[in-house]
């Protein structure tokens, strides 16, 4: 892309196409004067509607399983065997609500204002807010459900701190929240698949979304199983198949975390936002070695405890416990003294990338530092330790070989989250009609940074409180005889090109394997668009990239046949679109001549090495259109009416 | 620095449910004591890509332990020899160079293999839609603090609500029952308030599906629990049957 282009992008104003349809008045009330103005559906009609869900996870189970509870027909697509396995299932610390059951001053307001600087003042205000205000019904939803929660002696519900808040507002079951909060939605999902009112497939992926009168009518997936490619004809598509971490290869999502639903929206014309913004996650399990698949995440939560350190001296090889205090360099005590170790994401692992890149990382590869809890131990004692973070200390120790209860872990960034998604307005609407993104695959909500604890908030307030009324709105505006079937030319059209692309995959019959393109995809995105980047790395990205796309359709090689289980068949193609929204993350980083949140650009910091933000040019956010050219921009100029974009500090 | 590790593998070959299978025979010769089972899997798999073979196919997902997707038998142990572990977190570091390992499926009249080492754990999931739930609708629930809990029964709860439906405990059964799942189950739900409402009924549906599925039933052999990567207790079975004669006889 050249400058002349780059230069031209900040002169845009707010695009027409892109209305959020936040509701007027008071950003408190909103939400309710929304509520109250929203069209209903008869019960009698809902049950005449097709609802698909695609995903479930938190946001997918949840809606599927609310909807179907209102009476509409659900049918709920997974790509794991079964729905309780979605990767929702591995977020570990917990869930944030302006409960304030502690009494120590939360309130929505403070959610919503947490929230909204957490994520660098690049998130709407009136959705943040209402999230802030549906938080604790999630709360009291779950409990209902039997999640099992961490109580006090007294039975009431125990709550924890997180990064960049300084009020206890996390509620928690041990280090396995992600998975209650899921089981407590894929049984509440289970009730409505015994009672008829959803159908459940799982072993299916999404390959494509089907548009007819410029409305999404349904979608096309594959059998993973039989390798079939079937149609599924829908009033409304909902979206919920998670965020594109995997873009990296090495993440801390799981192995079938994938961008193709969203991807193939987006070449139906769905708009995708916000793709640079990117979280990198601290406190994550070092790489060991390049047959590696995955990186294991620590919880946050281990912060609360931890003391993160480096030896001062960068020729220091002594063992950490051999090391005496004064030669420590607790550095985000000392940068960061108000918020210390539990300074947001984006700014712990920063400060971590500049130690190892001053040369005081540890271990054997140099990229790692130290989170210590012997400071912990010795004031709570380890059986309280185990007590809060057992089950992280047994993972670490089976991974690494080493006992944190008596030495340091080893931590090092790895890439966890994906703020950036298709765009939504209010009502969690894609720029398709009757195509609704929720949960981690929509850009809402976090900005340029999400704050721990908020991503289970968020998907489950996409899908037990906002989609069920939203929803309605579009539902109410459709009559019955417009849908169509699925014999319909726009089903038999959008199924032979998944199928073509099938074909041209196997028949390509090349010498490399999917898992190299994407070892090499992933090599150049953590260089180039990671924690850092700059105009060279992020243009040098963006025509790797190309050539990468060129090289894969030469010689990929694909075992097996298309009527079939066939794991690299499915890698392959996930590649491929990996590959082409790895050129649109590059692109958008570089037009975004700023640094926010997850989004760091070298050229734009102050002398104490701090991100510098540039409201007056880039207070907005990048929806990308596709053509059959390169990718067309459109703003959304973000207004803040309430709050006051400062410079996000934590010292 | 890591060891570099020999290690041959046997594994269970099967194309469809209806074909028979074999255990064919292979070596990775670059395998490190720092790789989870799973990838030295993977490095075969890219081995036998190069060489125009087949790959052999097994599920995963998080590939930390908790997502419940993987599960193989490993030298003749469902989840390999270190307890309490999935198999994705199982390290090669617990075993030795040159050793040779057998890896097979989860076997069980209630998993039909799909291919390879890829089994269909459906049953599963009919046995939660069975009952395994509490009925509370979207948005009807009261305040999170309304009723008190108990730590200790929240923490029995959770001890039972870890459960990743994996099917190590089916594998591992002479009798191929899936009653420390089920258990599992409806004991978190049981020790809580808000599931104690529908106990007795939750307990008959789920055992009932549980030998509609052709499970067999629990004989109290325990092998079950000591092979649950998250140690879950067969305490949950002997109060499973009480609450299900309960329910049968209030019927």
């Amino acid at each position: 892309m050249s400058d002349e282009v780059t230069n031209s992008m900040s002169e845009l104003s707010h695009s027409p196409r892109l209305d959020a349809k936040v509701p007027a008045g008071r950003l408190q009330e909103k939400w309710d004067a929304y509520k109250d103005a929203v069209s209903l559906v008869n019960p009698a009609n809902k049950r005449s509607h097709n609802i698909l869900v695609v995903g479930s996870g938190l946001a997918g189970a949840s809606a599927a399983a609310t909807l179907a509870g209102l009476g509409y027909n659900v049918k709920c697509f997974c790509i794991q065997d079964s729905a309780r396995r979605a990767h929702s299932i591995a977020a570990q610390g917990g869930i944030n609500a302006a409960k304030n059951y502690p009494n120590d001053g939360d309130t929505i307001w403070r959610l919503f204002y947490d929230t909204i600087k957490g994520g660098d003042y690049r998130s709407r205000e009136a959705n943040v807010y209402r999230l802030a205000q549906v938080s604790n019904n999630i709360i009291d939803q779950a409990v209902a459900q039997g999640v099992p929660f961490a109580r006090e002696y007294g039975g009431v519900l125990a709550n924890r701190s997180f990064g960049g808040a300084q009020v206890s507002r996390t509620f928690y079951a041990r280090g396995q929240t992600g998975q209650q909060l899921l089981l407590g939605a894929y049984q509440a999902l289970s009730h409505q698949i015994a009672a008829g009112r959803v159908t459940m497939l799982p072993r299916r992926e999404m390959l494509d979304l089907v548009v007819a009168n410029d409305r999404a009518r349904g979608i096309i997936t594959r059998n993973l199983v039989t390798g079939e490619l079937e149609r599924h004809a829908g009033d409304a598509v909902l979206l919920c198949t998670g965020g594109y971490g995997n873009a990296y290869y090495l993440s801390t999502n799981a192995k079938n975390s994938n961008v193709t639903a969203a991807w193939r929206c987006y070449k139906r014309g769905a708009f995708f936002a916000n793709p640079c913004y990117t979280q990198i996650h601290p406190t994550c399990i070092p790489v060991s070695g390049d047959y590696q698949s995955k990186l294991t995440l620590m919880s946050e939560s281990l912060r609360n405890d931890g003391r993160v350190w480096v030896p001062k001296d960068p020729t220091d090889t002594r063992a950490p416990e051999a090391i005496p205090e004064d030669a420590r360099d607790y550095y985000l005590e000392r940068r960061y003294p108000s918020f210390g170790n539990l300074v947001p994401r984006d700014v712990a692992s920063r400060a971590a990338k500049k130690e190892c890149d001053a040369g005081r990382g540890v271990g054997e590869t140099r990229l790692a530092v130290y989170l210590d809890f012997d400071a912990a131990i010795r004031r709570l004692g380890s059986s309280t330790i185990q007590d809060r973070y057992g089950n992280l200390f047994e993972m670490y120790e089976r991974i690494t070989g080493d006992d944190p209860y008596r030495t340091p872990m080893r931590i090092y960034p790895a890439v966890h989250y994906t703020m950036g998604g298709l765009w939504v307005d209010y009502e969690l609407q894609s720029t398709i009609p009757g195509l609704f993104v929720l949960g981690e695959a929509n850009f809402s909500d976090h900005g340029a940074n999400r704050l721990g604890a908020s991503a289970l908030m968020q998907g489950l307030a996409d899908g037990y409180f906002v989609i069920p009324y939203t929803l309605g709105a579009y539902m109410a505006g459709i009559r019955q005889s417009e849908s169509i079937s699925e014999s319909h030319e726009a089903f038999t059209a959008t199924e032979e090109e998944a199928g073509a692309r099938i074909d041209r995959l196997l028949n390509n019959k090349g010498d490399k394997s999917p898992t190299q393109f994407h070892r090499e995809l992933g090599q150049l995105l953590w260089n180039h668009v990671g924690m850092a980047r700059d105009h060279a790395g992020l243009e040098e990205a963006v025509s790797s990239i190309e050539s990468l796309r060129d090289e894969f359709w030469e010689r990929i090689r694909v075992p097996g046949s298309a009527d079939r289980f066939n794991k690299n068949l499915e890698f392959a193609g996930r590649i491929a679109d990996f590959i082409e929204l790895g050129s649109l993350m590059a692109q958008d980083a570089l037009r975004r001549e700023e640094s926010c949140g997850g989004h760091f650009r070298e050229e734009y910091q102050n002398s104490e090495g701090e991100a510098v933000r540039n409201d007056e040019n880039f207070a907005d956010v990048a929806a990308w259109e596709h053509t059959d050219r390169r990718p067309v921009l459109h703003l959304e100029k973000l207004s803040f009416e309430n709050v006051h974009p400062t410079t996000r500090s934590y010292k | 620095m890591a060891k570099n590790m020999t290690i041959n593998l046997r594994i269970w070959r099967q194309k469809s449910p209806e074909t028979p299978g074999k255990l064919v025979d292979y070596t990775v010769s670059n395998a490190s004591e720092h790789m989870s089972f799973l990838e030295l899997l993977d490095v075969l798999n890219e081995q036998l890509i190069a060489s125009e073979d087949d790959p052999v196919e097994f599920d995963s997902d998080c590939r930390e332990g908790i997502c419940g997707s993987c599960g193989v038998m490993v030298a003749g142990i469902a989840h390999g020899p270190q307890q309490r572990t999935a198999v994705c977190q199982l390290h090669m570091r617990s075993f030795k160079d040159g050793d040779t390992i057998t890896v097979e499926p989860f076997r069980a009249r209630a998993f039909p293999i799909v291919r390879d080492l890829v089994v269909d754990r459906s049953a599963f999931d009919r046995i939660i839609a069975a009952h395994g739930y509490v009925s509370v609708k979207t948005g009807s629930a009261p305040d999170a603090n309304a009723i008190p809990i108990s730590k200790d029964a929240a923490e029995e709860a959770m001890d039972f609500a870890a459960c990743i439906g994996c099917g190590a405990c089916v594998a591992a059964c002479p009798n191929g029952s899936a009653s420390l799942f089920t258990a599992a189950k409806i004991e978190h739900l049981a020790l809580l308030p808000q599931g104690q409402v529908e106990a007795s009924q939750r307990a008959v549906a789920m055992v009932d599906q549980m030998e509609a599925e052709g499970f067999g039933d629990c004989s109290n052999y325990a092998e079950c629990e000591a092979v649950c990567p998250k140690g879950i207790s067969v305490s949950g079975i002997a109060s499973m049957r009480r609450a299900y004669m309960k329910g049968v006889f209030s019927k």
